[in-house]
């Protein structure tokens, strides 16, 4: 099957490509780019006036459930909620139950996206085993089954000396170690960011300082080790300082926020909507606009969702019973297009480079990119379009979601995977369930 | 005048008519409780349902004498008692009440947002009787009745809370209500015990008590937890009464008619000596009286009622 996408904005960053043109797919390949294309045969003409084609999406951080928690989110429904948001490839983070951190356990994920799921899957395996914060896991075996990186998420590496040779071990295999970087001793039970919210609110707060002094101790340790660390969900403005000072020292550090951080504050936490609560915890006004400055000059390298799905009857109770996280595959592009680009504090370019080739670059994925030649993976998007968010809709098995009734801009027209062309149903309303996904 | 809301969670951005119109009911009530036979007729047929998910007597029995002085029908239900310890869900609970229509909910709870949860998802009038460590409006609100019982106004009063801010929620909601109409605050208490950026609030922050009590006109007095000692905020519970607690060196050096108050229950010898708490400058057991006239104020105002010059209609 060929495609033919008629007058879009072809944007692909890494490459230095940003021009208005015609793209021609044909079995799975790019064939041409650019200018205006007349292909021969009768390719399937897209008209994509005012749209962006882009690489597919990269997603380096989401929680897929599977094993263990299937009410919640399987595999097959997350990619399928990947592909809905415009993601060709994502991460899983293994703190499912059991978690992924044995061969066997990689392999079921791989095996189980193989089948079910539209879209690439890269498993993380555990850096301990069981994510106990015990003793490394065999980490070598989980890189052969095709583990991408390795992390404890949802846990710290309590132990200076086990993290760093965690560290020294992920060496020899090129990976990033992930940390989740909390010290949960002086999170000591909180549920929301300490400050002038929780004071009001009532509620325990996490101080930023539990991310902070995470963050250096990682730091330090990633250079005694001369090991690749990579800073998940970063959100305080502090934590940012650390990140930037670590590149700016030349060491392998890398770092990822979530678009939450990147739009909300613990301002809106005024109703006690548990749809709103995430670990990192929102953050101040301050906070959030360094982060929004670290994405646009780069010390924060990727935008990562850290879709966190969870059952609405595990969200609705009271705001100290409820699970941390929030969905963010369905909706991270129109947050970001919504509340940076549109809002002039974010370029598109930049933003198309957070969520491609950066997280690609980290998870030593192979980005094929707006190239002749290459496989298709390919995002087109309308900027413009927009729509209100209907969590009833989700593909995803869960529906918490921050942005709930929320009118957004930015909607996901097709995503091109090789010989499958995915169109979601759309999302201002009507249509059936990716009508013209095609080879699944 | 009428009470224009549906619940009370807090005494947070509640308008100082509002917190006047609800001293001001409650000094009515106050008259009623006095007679032969202190009961009304007002909320004849309407129920109410008092939840308590924590421990409490006296604000439980507080309510449940307001709610019967008004002639209502109501029930309590304690944690112990209820589906709760069954596993039943809050969500589960509040559908099962409004199946069965009932008027009022006066719920405590654990967790801080708790009575808001259950308001936004109830249509009967939800009143917040203390929930984790946010607010317990209706002790507020029977603290300045008190206060005001005593010097008639609050201007220019100075107003001294001590003891654990961080975990009370007696103190938040004082602090909102004492600003709102008109007192300072002072707030004394060891670090740990003082959130970070309490002074946003409005307050006065004092660690050295015998400074902070010196001329004050109230010195509210607050319950230390036991199980603080274990949570790295306190070394002892021994220190913290030679350091913070009000012994009688302490209170005799107060000003004079200067008032001493306490949400209750006592850890006597901890944060208040006994002859302290039963001295002349204690108002502890007036608070107590006060709760039921404002409790009955707040349910009356919620239910619709109207106030014209102090009398009851």
């Amino acid at each position: 099957m060929a495609w033919l996408v008629k007058g879009a904005r072809l944007l692909d960053p890494a490459r230095g490509i940003d021009r208005t043109g015609d793209l021609l797919v044909d079995g799975g390949k790019i064939v041409r780019v650019g200018g205006e294309i007349r292909a021969d045969g009768e390719p399937a003409t897209i008209e994509a006036k005012g749209c962006v084609l882009a690489p597919a999406f990269v997603d380096m951080h989401v929680h897929l459930r599977e094993p263990g928690r299937e009410d919640a989110e399987t595999i097959e429904s997350g990619t399928r909620a990947a592909a809905a948001g415009g993601f060709g490839a994502i991460a899983c983070m293994p703190n499912t139950d059991p978690p992924l951190d044995s061969q066997g356990a990689i392999r079921f994920v791989l095996e189980r996206a193989e089948e079910a799921g539209p879209v690439q899957v890269l498993p993380i395996g555990c850096i301990t085993a069981g994510r106990r914060g015990e003793r490394l896991a065999e980490i070598g075996d989980l890189v052969r089954a095709g583990a991408a990186a390795i992390s404890d998420d949802g846990s710290w590496v309590e132990s200076p000396l086990l993290m760093r040779r965690a560290l020294e071990y992920a060496r020899m295999f090129d990976i990033p170690v992930v940390t989740h970087a909390e010290d949960k001793r002086l999170s000591a039970g909180g549920v929301m960011h300490e400050g002038e919210m929780s004071l009001h609110l009532g509620l325990r707060g996490i101080p930023a300082e539990s991310e902070v002094v995470a963050i250096e101790r990682d730091v330090r340790l990633a250079e005694l080790a001369e090991g690749r660390l990579h800073v998940a969900h970063v959100s305080t403005a502090e934590g940012v300082a650390v990140v930037r000072r670590a590149k700016e020292r030349g060491l392998a550090v890398t770092a990822e926020t979530a678009p939450h951080y990147l739009a909300l504050t613990d301002r809106c936490l005024a109703g006690y909507d548990t749809n709103r609560k995430v670990n990192p915890p929102l953050r101040t006004a301050a906070d959030r606009d360094a982060l929004r400055g670290a994405v646009a000059d780069g010390v924060i390298d990727a935008i990562a969702t850290d879709h966190a799905p969870h059952p609405l009857h595990e969200k609705e109770v009271e705001f100290d019973a409820a699970p941390f996280g929030v969905v963010g595959l369905e909706t991270a592009l129109a947050v970001l297009l919504t509340y940076l680009v549109r809002a002039g504090h974010l370029p598109l370019p930049r933003l198309v480079e957070c969520l491609t080739s950066a997280p690609a670059k980290i998870l030593g994925l192979d980005l094929p990119g707006l190239a002749e030649g290459a496989d298709a993976s390919l995002v087109l998007f309308d900027p413009e379009g927009s729509w209100v968010v209907d969590p009833s809709r989700f593909e995803s098995l869960s529906r918490n979601t921050p942005f709930a009734g929320e009118r957004l801009f930015g909607e996901i027209k097709a995503l091109f995977l090789g010989p499958k062309r995915i169109v979601p149903r759309p999302k201002s309303g009507g249509g059936f369930l990716f009508p013209d996904e095609e080879a699944r | 005048m009428k009470l224009a809301r549906k619940d009370l969670l807090g005494l947070e951005g509640a308008a100082r008519e509002e917190i006047e119109l609800i001293l001001n009911t409650a000094g009515a009530f106050k008259e009623v409780l006095q007679r032969k036979i202190p009961k009304v007729p007002t909320l004849r047929g309407k129920t109410a349902v008092n939840l308590f998910f924590e421990a409490s007597t006296r604000t439980r029995v507080s309510f449940e004498l307001a709610e019967k002085r008004l002639s209502a029908d109501s029930v309590s239900i304690a944690k112990a008692m209820s589906s709760a310890e069954k596993g039943e869900t809050l969500l589960d609970t509040v559908r099962n009440l409004q199946a069965m229509k009932i008027d009022f909910l006066i719920v405590r709870h654990s967790a801080a947002g708790a009575p808001h949860f259950l308001a936004s998802r109830l249509e009967a009038a939800v009143i917040n009787a203390g929930d984790g460590a946010h607010e317990h409006p209706t002790q507020g609100l029977l603290d300045l009745f008190t206060v005001r019982e005593r010097f008639g106004s609050f201007e220019g009063l100075r107003v001294v809370i001590v003891g654990d801010v961080l975990h009370s929620r007696v103190a938040r909601s004082n602090v909102f209500g004492l600003r709102t109409v008109g007192a300072r605050v002072t707030l004394c208490a060891p670090r740990t015990f003082l959130p970070k950026g309490i002074e946003a609030l409005g307050v006065e922050v004092e660690t050295d008590v015998d400074r902070a009590i010196e001329g004050a006109d109230v010195v509210m007095v607050l319950r230390i937890q036991k199980e603080r000692q274990d949570g790295c905020f306190l070394p002892t519970l021994r220190e913290y009464a030679a350091l913070f607690g009000i012994n009688r060196k302490r209170a005799d050096r107060l000003k004079p008619g200067c008032l001493i108050m306490h949400p209750g229950p006592i850890n006597r010898g901890v944060e208040i000596e006994p002859e302290v708490a039963d001295g002349p400058r204690s108002v502890i057991l007036d608070q107590v009286t006060n709760g039921v006239a404002v409790r009955m104020a707040v349910i009356y105002l919620l239910s619709g009622g109207e106030v014209e010059h102090g009398v009851v209609g």
